[in-house]
């Protein structure tokens, strides 16, 4: 695939790594027993210790280390059994502190790496380049008052992981794939929920320019982008800033960047001469992190089967192609709807009809598979009907509707609106016998234009309301009609 | 009978379980031993009213058989420690307005106990000082004078307000945080017996912190059994903080009185200094003598490294003060001043709440940890640290004990180094070590020099062995048979 850009002095390469923070999954803080959950009222979840009240120390929450640790070994990465937390200092009124507890020189998660599978079909390796443990900051809020800023601490001290690629992409689609993939490995891990909206999912870019072949450019960073969407534009046009700049003749200064999705431009935050000394050292409230090889394997027997293993069987065992499987397994959900509704039915008609109807259902209506009205179940049970021949295809679009609606089960919905499909050899020819009798032009016609046998099988369906055997009606037709000519 | 505040805290324990008195007459002989000693500036908060309601509890427990280890003892807190409802202030303009809303570990185990809290004592503010002059709320004074001079000397720092309610009769025992020396310090300026425990031995928290790796919470009281009592009480493991130690906490009373019998006392050469005093070389030998005397082996020994510990320790403590005050900013608590702008606000509270010494050490603490200068200044210290570490490891091999004297000179008088942030710290020579090491060590009254003020005498122990350093340090004191002041010169 050919990712380069082109501007006015030739080809560019667009070189990106990318910073995720992403929410652990926790009932409570990283280092304080107050709660988690998102949306309750302004500074009701913050502890003395949250709130940075004098003499208060942090305790790290085991839940958060063992959730980093899986994260880590979902993406194949180094798990450090000894790490140590930093204190990062800087003053700003929603950081109680004064400083974010991190960590910097000794993470809890070493080198790693993750496929992304890309639209046309081919697969790329993405380096990670550490994943560590750090605390949330507060929440300031600017549009309380007309002159005050006021300050929400339940945010503060939530545990965060910070995931580091690699500068391994080179375009906007891989980036997109990259967060993508990184978020639903999460999500079946059960570490992170994944929410960009919610800001449990956050995303920190790196863009740098070259020619092919060059060294590395200057990189600008672009902060806090919050969805796949503002991911690919970012990238987009600020690619485009910096080739535009070079080709000026300009250099790219570093740089830290906004992303605005209004006007889907990118602009300059701080330059690097302003960027803050964080004085990072270990936090000396806190022991290092150690445990044990056996608490790793232990954690490791728990890990849920991961997307591209699930791709896997669903091409083993089910018999999808490639390209199916990947749509399938690319959100967890998805993957849960597709297996449950396979369970008792054809698996590859489920597919067809998750990828096909479903989707493009669910697109209309603007729902996720989550809130979907059709519960997995009752679609096995409908394909089941199609497959056992008690309703047509033609049909069984229209119970899918039914069941859209009402949600009420296929089976109810086939008897309430007599909808079973007609198998009886002589009512069909009953039908057909009436059609060709009242048609004999058609039949005339049908030795020039064989074609015409569609248009008699349309008028079966007509007569029966769609719910005659298409297999019966085109063998009687055919025996009946064809034959002659 | 002897006034009750003459009686230490053992005797006043024995006194309550005879019924030889009440908690609450015991309590309020105090009080009015501490309101006639406002001119010391001992505290900075008083609280009677606590202090007598909590006394006819304790009477009323000591009448029903269920009371507690430390039932009815009156002591005075370390504004350091927050006390929940009660004014703690780090002697800071910065926390003069705040009011925990949580008790510290340490104090709550002691009030578990039944002890009475007095009222809260002065310090150098936020811990850092070696005089006591560096509060917000003005210097203590020394209950102690120069033979036939008037001066007004320091109490030592920074607890110089527990030292010096000890050493004035007005609490049976104290309080303070050891960062550097500054339990040990006031109480060898004071006549009193002050231990640093074992870095781990007591939780931190609650303790306003200053440096978080070296601060220890400790007791100052008149005599070692005081002092071991109250430590006990003190002690326990808190998962509240991490780096509190789950070690079994012993009976340490019981190691009193234990003979040094065959134990081998250190002593290291690199602690004599270039112009030390012949009084404090005399002392030192004294107390190499009494220990020979019961038996112990006197070895000299060599701590090498000892010379960077100073340079290290402050690098390492204003590195760490530097994040730890960053709290401090007037958004949520304590001092704040007014301003549209984030930053304004920020400098202009913190330049009004912050004294003089508080910010220096900021300064250097901000300085040390800025990129470009880590590796040079905080990074060295730390394996500085590791290597003073590692002399006393080895030395402990071959000796129980490291005897030293506690300060290279008696108290100073008041303002007398107070511009002269360097000799202020050279104060610490003999202490800083024993906290860059995480060591427990005491300072035990020794004699008094030419001038008439106490010299006190520290000893060193391995880890978590407290027991040996009461031990050795009771020999000493029964050697010294050192006397409190007579002359209660303050008293108003």
């Amino acid at each position: 695939m050919n990712n380069l850009l082109r501007g006015n002095t030739g080809d560019w390469e667009i070189v990106i790594g990318i910073e995720v923070h992403a929410q652990i999954i926790s009932n409570s803080k990283l280092f304080s027993g107050s709660s988690t959950s998102f949306g309750a009222d302004h500074n009701t979840q913050v502890s003395f210790v949250d709130a940075g009240m004098p003499g208060m120390l942090p305790v790290i929450n085991s839940v958060c280390v063992e959730q980093a640790i899986k994260t880590g070994l979902g993406l194949n990465a180094k798990i450090n059994n000894f790490s140590i937390f930093d204190r990062k200092n800087y003053f700003y009124p929603d950081l109680p502190q004064g400083y974010q507890i991190s960590q910097f020189e000794q993470p809890i998660v070493g080198n790693g790496m993750i496929t992304i599978d890309l639209d046309d079909g081919e697969s790329k390796n993405i380096g990670i380049e550490r994943l560590h443990l750090e605390q949330d900051a507060g929440k300031s809020l600017h549009d309380q008052h007309p002159s005050y800023s006021f300050v929400d601490l339940n945010r503060s001290g939530v545990a965060l992981m910070e995931i580091v690629s690699m500068p391994d992409m080179r375009s906007p689609e891989e980036a997109q794939a990259y967060v993508k993939k990184l978020r639903n490995i999460m999500k079946y891990l059960q570490t992170c929920d994944g929410n960009m909206e919610e800001g449990s999912l956050r995303a920190d870019i790196n863009v740098s320019v070259r020619k092919p072949g060059d060294d590395l450019g200057t990189r600008c960073e672009i902060k806090n982008v919050n969805s796949i969407k503002f991911i690919g534009q970012a990238i987009d046009y600020e690619a485009k800033r910096q080739i535009n700049l070079i080709e000026k003749g300009d250099l790219i200064e570093q740089q830290t960047r906004l992303f605005d999705p209004k006007k889907g431009q990118t602009r300059s935050m701080r330059s690097k001469e302003d960027s803050h000394d964080y004085r990072y050292f270990p936090d000396p409230d806190l022991l290092p992190l150690t445990f044990t090889n056996e608490f790793v394997d232990e954690i490791k027997k728990t890990l849920p089967e991961l997307p591209d293993i699930r791709k896997k069987r669903f091409i083993d065992d089910y018999d999808l192609s490639s390209y199916d499987s990947n749509i399938l397994v690319s959100e967890k959900e998805t993957a849960d709807y597709f297996e449950a509704a396979a369970e008792n039915s054809n698996p590859k008609l489920v597919c067809n009809w998750v990828i096909g109807e479903l989707f493009s259902v669910l697109n209309k209506i603007n729902k996720t598979i989550e809130d979907c009205p059709i519960k997995a179940e009752d679609l096995g049970e409908l394909i089941n009907l199609i497959d056992n021949e008690t309703i047509t295809g033609r049909i069984a679009k229209d119970v899918f509707e039914i069941m859209l609606n009402t949600g009420e089960s296929p089976v109810s919905i086939v008897d309430a609106n007599n909808m079973k499909q007609v198998n009886d050899l002589n009512e069909i020819e009953s039908v057909i016998d009436k059609i060709i009798e009242k048609n004999p032009d058609q039949v005339n016609a049908l030795s020039e234009k064989p074609n015409l046998i569609g248009w008699f099988v349309g008028q079966v369906m007509k007569e029966t309301q769609g719910k005659a055997n298409p297999k019966t009606v085109n063998e009687i037709l055919g025996k009946k009609l064809l034959k002659k000519g | 009978m002897k006034k009750l505040t003459e009686l230490c805290l053992y005797d006043a324990r024995e006194g309550l379980l005879n019924k030889d008195f009440t908690s609450k007459e015991l309590v309020l002989d105090h009080i009015a031993v501490m309101e006639s000693s406002r001119s010391l500036n001992a505290f900075i908060t008083e609280t009677p009213e606590i202090a007598i309601k909590s006394a006819e509890n304790s009477d009323s427990r000591l009448n029903k058989g269920t009371n507690r280890d430390l039932e009815g003892i009156p002591i005075g807190v370390k504004d350091m420690f927050c006390t929940k409802g009660v004014l703690t202030t780090a002697s800071s303009k910065m926390l003069s307005n705040f009011i925990p809303p949580y008790e510290s570990t340490v104090t709550n185990n002691l009030w578990n106990e039944g002890a009475i809290l007095l009222g809260k004592l002065n310090n150098d503010e936020f811990a850092m000082g070696s005089s006591n002059e560096t509060s917000f709320y003005g210097p203590v004074i020394n209950p102690w004078k120069g033979n036939n001079n008037e001066q007004n000397l320091v109490p030592g720092g920074s607890s110089g307000g527990s030292s010096a309610s000890v050493a004035a009769n007005i609490s049976l025992g104290a309080l303070g945080t050891d960062t550097g020396g500054s339990i040990r310090q006031p109480a060898s300026f004071t006549g009193t017996v002050g231990l640093k425990p074992t870095y781990g031995r007591c939780s931190r928290w609650g303790i306003i912190a200053f440096a978080s790796s070296l601060d220890q919470a400790g007791p100052i009281t008149r005599n070692v059994r005081d002092n071991a009592i109250l430590l006990k009480n003190m002690c326990s493991h808190d998962p509240k903080d991490t780096t509190s130690s789950s070690k079994k906490i012993p009976n340490f009373e019981e190691s009193i009185g234990n003979s040094v019998k065959g134990l081998k006392v250190g002593i290291p050469n690199e602690f004599f200094q270039e112009g030390m005093s012949n009084e404090i070389i005399d002392i030192w030998d004294k107390g190499k003598e009494w220990l020979k005397k019961s038996g112990a082996e006197i070895i000299d020994i060599s701590l090498p490294n000892t010379k960077y510990a100073l340079p290290c320790y402050y690098i390492i403590a204003p590195a760490e003060a530097s994040s730890n005050l960053a709290r401090y900013d007037g958004v949520r608590f304590g001092h704040s001043v007014n301003s549209s702008d984030i930053n304004e606000m920020y400098r202009a509270t913190r330049s009004e709440g912050f004294g003089d010494e508080v910010k220096r050490r900021i300064m250097i603490g901000t300085y040390v940890l800025s990129s470009g200068y880590y590796d040079a200044y905080y990074l060295k210290a730390q394996k500085v640290r590791s290597l003073i570490t590692e002399d006393y490891n080895k030395v402990f091999n071959s000796v129980d004990v490291i005897l030293t004297p506690s300060t290279p000179n008696s108290a100073f008088g008041l303002n007398e180094k107070s511009d002269d942030p360097l000799s202020m710290y050279l104060n610490d020579i003999f202490t800083v070590p024993v906290n860059l090491a995480g060591l427990p060590a005491i300072s035990v009254p020794a004699g008094l020099d030419s001038n008439g003020l106490p010299l006190g005498l520290q000893l060193i122990g391995k880890p978590f062995e407290e027991e040996t350093i009461y031990s050795f340090a009771k020999v000493i004191e029964d050697s010294a048979n050192f006397k409190n002041i007579e002359n209660q010169w303050w008293v108003q």
